[in-house]
């Protein structure tokens, strides 16, 4: 592991603009509705790195996995990957050299895989595209390597994506992502459409892919359990903004931030281990026209005045002002 | 005590289709005692929703109840004309579905769709019937619902409606909730809301619940009892606790393996190889038998009838007489339940 | 509230056996649902026929209306066959220049359906591309190429025609009006239908462009205009299809129209719509078969095709299966 950040994503923020169309704005005098789904996220994530953004619906983070492999423009802030900034005018050559390094695994494998394409041509577009093989037995002979790391036939290439179960669309999906020797893979909630056994088997086949190649995960998630299994570092994110960052072991640990504890509190307890809980207060304000302040304070125990005016800054990975008053009570070790 | 709301004896549904009879459901049997919350797992296919539908009677063409029957206190319901089961439905069995918005008439307001089940179902005065729904709103959880009750279901956030619906389906005071998927649409932090009220109103009320779910937390958090469905058929039923903790069916035993939990920081999860069989190619013998590390001989033709070992009902030959002996499991209390 | 009852059915685990038996039994579905509908093979059968009479009309028909040598004035007006006074030469009749009504019949379908075909091809492939565009770039683009749409809509076809047609005579002149007859009802056509193509594509392609396999190939690099081709076109094309079957039934009507008022291809070249306007001419003298026989054609042509596209619309689309 090399102590250079692979991904250094600094203040990036993204409005939607949610308005009316112009003439119906007009009739109504309304003024332009703008919605904050990111607002000033900074992470790094280094090589080798499991990077996990866990947020209920809302949060902003499929947002910033879109913005960090390119598929939507950052209103403001910066991505930059293996040193270069991935927005701007220049490094234009080097960007399009990065741009394959970077590949995406979306959440419905239904949905994420052209239903007309033979999955031989759909992962061979990729190999095509950057040029790693040119002419077709190539092509053929990488599609059915890859097929075969991910777990199906060579033979399956001559399929059509409809004739296979969820959890292999989203072998094939993995494969696609991996066809271009990419090293940087961001997986935008890969295993919530599927079911529980089968979760277990593309999870398993990510860590082993991770092992086996050296791949740099950024994985988005609403699942703590499903995190906790695959991350070594989590952001928590709330209202676009990233209110608590940790190693794993150390957010599970001792959650510092008053939503990751709610978060961890409510997630089922199936060891029925009759840990601790409090019951979990309210529902996430709309993003449209979040709260004052810190955005968690409508539904936080430890909220005060401060933390209805003024919007917490992250001291040592916490945005909390509770927490950086020392107003947290301390948890026992257990959770 | 004893008779229990429940009872399903045998159930089996099918689908014809050009290609011949599909068999979704395959001799599926349980019971859910007064004040019982039965969970019914199962990924999708396993024929979890088709139960439930069965129960309520919502199987349409070309799906039909092939045999079995579906007994409410004691009463057959399952060859019920569609005009009395629909008094049955709302009146006797409440639904909560995934999608508040599938319960929720868009165009009415809340409080009249509350009142309109209740007027419809019970003996009371229009006014009686306002003031239950703002009793009954008030108790599920709806903030000023004297306000509230006069505003349209678009008003209402996602865990809210289904607040909303949760009111609804126990406003005429049924004996049984059929909740499918309740929880999933929601947030983590809203399902955990939703979960403890759905409990706590059956408890009170001593409302039976089946509770159809994929998801294995929501279920050991509510359900007194849990049914593992596979392929049509239940493989294993028993206390939450005993099935969650020590599951004897190798199907329940890989489900349980596979669910990552806060806890246990296992590296690797469980993972149970292959899919379950599609409808029209579900295997002779033990439908689990291709996917089944500890599968013998006598899995490829028999099909397994539950056996009850200890608290569990477990359809598999591993607890059968002249089993190898590889599950230390199947102790001397072993006997053939049927 | 079905849901819970269907979802058994559309959701059963897909197992890995038998994948190669799928495809055919989705073919086969849909063949079977055809067989199955009675007026839709019917349908066919009758679309086929008249397809088929005319354009392999120089082949069937006894005798070429368009070759002066071959017809005579003194034949004219002869009833069918079986009426009496009819010629067993003319099975159909003849119309007022002596020609066989029956070839006539068969080459006016000819002409017509060459019209029908060209303008909606046209119309397609302007919709079709226009749809594309619109739906991918959004924005004022999409809401420019949409109000066009629109305000073109709430003129009938009929009147945008004729206003083509009057347009390129104002500008080639009267002389020419026989050699532009041809190229001026083709372009009426496709200028004129070419709306409902680019409402229905750009519709789909909105929908597609934010589906997730789109976007995996913008990640791979794919320029725009080889996604729109590749991944979005393919995915869209099935409603068009639908439409292109009705539109061909309407096309042909339209030419019938245009010819019917005069503005459409000239006696010497007559289509059905210039047989119905040279028959309507000596409907009130008693010679009704000139009329009725190209009118009926025309009819069942319309209503065969317009059926075959609502059995098309029904079997391509899921939700109604």
């Amino acid at each position: 592991m090399t102590e250079f950040p692979l991904i250094e994503v600094t203040d990036l923020r993204r409005t939607f603009d949610v308005s009316k169309p112009w003439l119906e704005r007009t009739l109504a005098r309304e003024s332009r509705q703008l919605l904050k789904a990111v607002d000033g996220v900074s992470f790094h994530i280094r090589k080798g790195e499991t990077f996990a953004l866990v947020g209920e619906s809302g949060s902003g983070k499929s947002t910033v996995a879109r913005m960090v492999v390119g598929l939507l423009e950052p209103s403001g802030g910066e991505v930059r990957i293996a040193g270069v900034p991935m927005t701007g005018g220049s490094h234009a050559a080097e960007r399009r050299r990065l741009r394959r390094r970077i590949q995406m695994i979306f959440q419905d494998p239904f949905a994420s895989l052209d239903p007309r394409w033979r999955v031989g041509d759909i992962i061979g577009e990729p190999i095509r595209a950057f040029g790693v093989a040119e002419n077709r037995r190539d092509v053929t002979a990488r599609a059915g390597e890859l097929l075969r790391l991910v777990g199906l036939d060579p033979a399956d290439a001559q399929k059509f994506p409809h004739e296979f179960s969820g959890g292999q669309r989203q072998r094939i999906a993995i494969a696609r992502a991996l066809a271009a020797d990419s090293d940087f893979i961001v997986c935008d909630e890969p295993t919530s459409a599927l079911d529980v056994s089968v979760q277990a088997q593309i999870l398993n086949l990510m860590r082993d892919l991770q092992d086996r190649l050296g791949l740099t995960y950024l994985f988005i998630s609403h699942n703590l359990a499903v995190v906790r299994h695959m991350a070594t570092t989590i952001g928590v994110m709330y209202l676009g903004r990233l209110v608590e960052v940790a190693p794993a072991r150390q957010l599970f640990a001792a959650p510092r931030h008053p939503y990751t504890r709610m978060l961890l509190d409510a997630v089922p307890d199936l060891a029925m281990s009759g840990r601790p809980r409090t019951p979990v207060q309210g529902e996430i304000p709309s993003p449209i026209s979040p709260p004052s302040g810190c955005t968690f304070h409508p539904r936080c125990g430890l909220a005060n005045d401060r933390c209805r005016a003024e919007a917490p800054a992250p001291i040592d990975g916490v945005a909390c002002h509770a927490v950086a008053e020392g107003r947290v009570p301390e948890l026992r070790a257990s959770a | 005590m004893s008779r229990p709301v429940l009872s399903i004896r045998d159930l089996k549904v099918e689908f014809v289709t050009r290609r011949g009879v599909l068999r979704a459901i395959d001799g599926v049997s349980f019971d859910i005692a007064r004040g019982e919350v039965l969970g019914v797992v199962g990924e999708s296919g396993a024929g979890k929703s088709l139960t439930g539908s069965a129960v309520i009677g919502l199987i349409d063409p070309p799906g039909r109840i092939a045999g079995g029957e579906i007994l409410l206190n004691g009463e057959r319901i399952d060859d019920l004309p569609a005009a009395a089961m629909r008094e049955i439905r709302g009146r006797r069995i409440g639904m909560v579905f995934q999608d508040p918005l599938t319960s929720l008439n868009p165009l009415y307001r809340v409080g009249d769709q509350i009142t309109e089940t209740i007027l419809a179902h019970l003996d009371v005065s229009a006014a009686e019937a306002r003031r239950r729904a703002i009793d009954l709103l008030k108790e599920v959880g709806i903030p000023a619902a004297e306000r509230r009750i006069d505003g349209y279901p678009h008003e209402f956030p996602g865990g809210m409606r289904q607040r909303v619906v949760l009111a609804l389906a126990l406003c005429a005071e049924p004996d049984l909730v059929i909740a499918d998927e309740p929880t999933t649409a929601l947030d983590v932090s809203v399902q955990a809301q939703i979960i403890a009220l759905l409990r706590r109103l059956c408890a009170e009320r001593g409302t039976a619940v089946m509770l159809i779910t994929h998801d294995m937390g929501v279920i050991a958090e509510t359900a007194d009892r849990v049914a593992v469905m596979y392929a049509g058929r239940v493989a294993e039923i028993g206390p939450v606790r005993a099935v969650v903790k020590d599951p004897l069916h190798p199907y329940a035993k890989g489900l349980m393996g596979s669910i990552p939990t806060l806890e246990g920081a296992a590296d690797r999860l469980v993972q149970i190889p292959g899919s379950m069989p599609r409808l029209n190619a579900i295997p002779r013998g033990c439908a689990f038998r291709p996917r089944c590390g500890s599968a013998f001989a006598r899995c490829h033709i028999e099909r397994p009838e539950p056996l009850r070992v200890g608290e569990h009902d477990v359809a598999c030959f591993l607890y059968a007489q002249g089993a190898p002996a590889e599950p230390a499991a199947a102790g001397p209390g072993t006997e053939a339940r049927r | 509230m079905s849901t819970p009852a269907t979802k058994g059915i559309v959701e059963p685990a897909p197992a890995a056996a038998a994948p190669k038996a799928r495809w055919r039994w989705r073919d086969s579905d849909i063949l079977a649902s055809f067989l199955s509908s009675k007026v839709t093979v019917l349908s066919a059968i009758v679309s086929v026929l008249l397809i088929g009479g005319s354009l392999l009309a120089p082949l069937v028909a006894p005798t070429n209306p368009f070759d002066p040598a071959t017809v005579d004035l003194m034949d004219s007006l002869m009833p069918p066959r079986w009426v009496e006074g009819g010629d067993p030469r003319f099975l159909l009749g003849t119309d007022n220049q002596g020609r066989d009504l029956y070839s006539a019949i068969l080459y006016g379908m000819r002409v017509s359906l060459i019209i029908g075909l060209a303008g909606v091809a046209i119309a397609a492939v302007l919709g079709i591309g226009l749809g594309l565009f619109a739906g991918w770039v959004g924005g004022r683009v999409d809401a420019f190429v949409m109000r066009v749409a629109d305000v073109q809509l709430t003129f009938p076809a009929i009147l945008i025609a004729l206003l083509i047609d009057g347009v390129v005579h104002g500008i080639v002149g009267n002389a020419q009006r026989e050699n532009t007859a041809f190229a001026v009802l083709i372009l009426s056509i496709g200028l004129s239908f070419w709306v409902q193509y680019a409402r229905t594509v750009r519709g789909s392609t909105m929908v597609e462009k934010n589906k997730d396999y789109v976007q995996a190939a913008r990640l791979i690099g794919i320029p725009a205009p080889l996604i729109l081709l590749k991944h979005v076109l393919p995915n869209v094309i099935g409603p068009v299809l639908v439409i292109l079957t009705i539109n061909i039934a309407l096309a042909v009507i339209t030419e019938a129209t245009l010819s019917f008022l005069g503005v459409g291809l000239p006696p010497t070249q007559p289509s059905l719509g210039t047989l119905i306007r040279i028959g309507n001419d000596f409907l009130f003298s008693g010679e009704w078969w000139i009329v009725a026989f190209p009118g009926l054609t025309l009819a069942a042509f319309v209503l065969a095709v317009n059926l075959v596209g609502d059995w098309l619309r029904d079997a391509l689309n899921p939700k109604l299966r």
